[in-house]
């Protein structure tokens, strides 16, 4: 348990001396630097002009569905790690279990790819 | 042991401190920061307890694929969200009602030495294998995919159901597009493109 743990240790200490950098650069502009206060500082900058128009705005949907699928592949991948790791031990009925699980995911790989979802017109 | 209980102690404060901040920021995107950081300060929870695998696929899922999609959703999308916030205590006894259940519930199942063995079957099936000899990435892999083997299908089936429902929910055909035709564009040959004539010079065509 804390072998494994040890192992953790440079992230551990890159993590400190991460947010003690942060600190100490956050700090020190604040204690060094002189500080005069501006409403006109705190404002939206659009080359001069006032702002035209909110950030927020109608977005296309296509994005979203693109990140979806995105997560979708991103979980059928994370399945394959440890079944790679341990595939000398859970045998032929791993190997058809995880033939099933990419076979279910290919038939909606290959209807999404027939429906044109991948496609950007 | 001194290092470990001090991580720990960071770790579960954070998480705590960020999980208030989600909901009680002001900005809605501060809100997703913050939810980020519970979910990175989760992934450290994980890795004390020896869950590498799950604590990376935290951050790799989670705040690598979903947290960005939700900052992506809230700024993008045209809402007023001072607007949405006006019910916030309205709500907060439903809220409150659903947290109590939650907390019953996980103190059944985990508490369940200490209340009287309710879910005894739950904690005797599978025992977890000590962490110095199986790691915890091929300790999953030996259960999933064998014992599990029904629920691993459920897990794929509702994958494509997700992947499914995304499309027909979002996917619209446009009209009139000119798309780029690959096959139309190989069987094209020279002659029917292209014309040579010979000019005479001062001639003109």
């Amino acid at each position: 348990m804390n072998a494994l743990l040890a192992e953790y240790l440079p992230i551990v200490i890159f993590l400190i001396i991460a947010a003690g950098m942060a600190i100490a650069v956050l700090a020190g502009s604040y204690l060094v630097a002189p500080q005069r206060p501006d409403a006109a500082k705190l404002s939206a900058y659009e080359c001069g002009f006032d702002a035209f128009e909110d950030a927020r705005r109608q977005f296309d949907v296509r994005f979203y569905l693109v990140a979806i699928l995105f997560i979708i592949f991103d979980l059928e991948v994370a399945f394959l790690f440890p079944w790679a790791i341990s595939l000398s031990k859970i045998g032929v009925f791993g190997l058809i279990s995880m033939l099933v699980f990419l076979g279910v995911l290919t038939v909606g790989f290959i209807y999404e790819w027939k429906k044109g979802a991948l496609e950007w017109e | 042991m001194i290092v470990q209980a001090i991580a720990f102690y960071a770790f579960a404060a954070v998480t705590l401190a960020a999980a208030v901040m989600v909901i009680a920021a002001r900005n809605p995107v501060h809100s997703v920061l913050f939810l980020i950081l519970a979910f990175f300060n989760s992934a450290g929870l994980m890795v004390l307890l020896g869950a590498e695998f799950l604590a990376m696929i935290l951050v790799i899922v989670y705040v690598g694929a979903v947290a960005v999609l939700f900052l992506f959703v809230v700024m993008m999308l045209d809402i007023n969200f001072a607007e949405l916030r006006q019910g916030f205590l309205q709500y907060l006894p439903i809220g409150g009602v659903i947290g109590l259940v939650l907390l019953a519930e996980l103190l059944l199942l985990l508490g369940s030495d200490a209340i009287g063995s309710i879910a005894p079957a739950v904690a005797s099936s599978a025992p977890t294998p000590p962490i110095n000899e199986v790691t915890n990435t091929a300790a999953l892999g030996e259960l999933l995919y064998t014992r599990y083997v029904y629920l691993f299908q459920a897990a794929g089936i509702v994958l494509l159901i997700a992947m499914v429902g995304a499309i027909v929910l979002t996917l619209r055909q446009r009209v009139g597009v000119r798309k780029q035709s690959v096959g139309k564009q190989l069987r094209r040959r020279r002659e029917a493109a292209v014309e040579l004539k010979k000019v005479v010079p001062r001639g003109g065509v």
